[in-house]
């Protein structure tokens, strides 16, 4: 019990110390790798829970891809960024409006958490107990059936990620040569190669 | 949630070992290692890379379509293991519900196919 508290307070500092140094890297490539530390403390914290499926979703799709599309982002970008840290304080007040919007909604949904009579309603029913059923069965259980609708609209929305990445960066290099394997493998040597004597002295 | 917890716990230790040999790695050699940097060693040697430079440079941005198409059939793999493991319990319903699913996503891989975005020009 006292380890899982240790470990609790461990991956929660991590995770914080990591999102500090997310946005306080002069490198954004640095920040990326941080970012990736935050992932696997979240992962920690999620497994700590008893959210098994979750903490290893996020190190296989986030860790393992999302990090790696920031990370073609951020390098694809040839961008000076010491010329970009210059605007820093011009920017700052709408900067700081975003941070202070996101916080009153994260406050908004904390309080409304707390005051509803819902809350009360959803403790009493939590997940199913761990012994019973592991989490990825107890996720199973509901995601295809009772949330049918969501899950059929994250597949659109798959979907539509699929389509407007190919539409937006999608384009054609006109005049490169391809190899065509078909008709490397259909060439006979009859129609290409050609044997003649030649007489010594004669030249063809 | 202790039984599962105490599954995991070999792992909070691997994951202490290997913090711990990645960090000696570092530490030793830049403790041990001599270092002495000059202007003739940092040069690139005959017609070699510069050795220390701006990292940043342009990226085709088809890169970037490449691991976004991963991260989409990641998810889609991601979504599989709940079913695969509760498939017994949701029935026919939860088999057909992934079906359909699947088939929204087959039409963008006939789409990405079709319009050659898997192929390496």
């Amino acid at each position: 019990m006292i380890i899982q508290g240790l470990v609790f307070y461990l991956f929660a500092a991590l995770a914080i110390a990591g999102g500090v140094l997310v946005i306080s890297a002069k490198n954004p490539v640095h920040s990326v790798l941080w970012l990736i530390v935050v992932f696997f403390n979240a992962a920690g914290l999620f497994l700590l829970q008893g959210a098994e499926f979750l903490a290893m979703v996020l190190v296989v799709v986030y860790v393992g891809a999302v990090a790696v599309l920031f990370l073609f982002v951020v390098m694809m970008l040839d961008i000076n960024f010491v010329q970009l840290r210059q605007g820093f304080l011009h920017y700052l007040p709408s900067g700081a409006l975003v941070g202070i919007v996101l916080l009153v909604e994260l406050a908004v949904v904390l309080v409304g958490w707390a005051v509803s009579g819902e809350a009360p309603k959803s403790l009493a029913a939590p997940a199913p107990e761990l012994a019973k059923m592991t989490n990825t069965e107890a996720l199973g259980h509901i995601l295809y059936t009772q949330y049918l609708y969501l899950f059929q609209a994250s597949g659109v929305v798959l979907l539509i990620a699929m389509i407007g990445s190919i539409l937006l960066t999608l384009r054609h290099r006109p005049g490169t040569r391809h190899q065509n394997i078909s008709r490397q493998v259909d060439r006979h040597p009859k129609d290409t190669l050609e044997i003649r004597k030649v007489p010594s002295g004669g030249g063809i | 949630m202790d039984a599962l917890l105490h599954e995991y716990f070999p792992i909070l230790i691997f994951l202490g070992i290997a913090v711990a040999i990645s960090v000696i790695a570092v530490a030793a050699s830049w403790i041990v290692a001599s270092q002495h940097p000059d202007r003739e060693k940092d040069s690139p040697y005959e017609c070699g890379f510069e050795a220390f430079g701006d990292a940043r440079g342009k990226f085709d941005v088809r890169f970037y379509l490449v691991s976004i198409l991963f991260i989409i059939f990641d998810l889609e793999v991601a979504f599989l293991f709940p079913w695969a493991v509760s498939l017994g319990k949701i029935g026919l319903f939860g088999f057909w519900s992934m079906m359909l699913f699947l088939g929204v996503l087959t039409i963008g891989f006939i789409y990405e196919w079709r319009k050659g975005a898997l192929e390496w020009e």
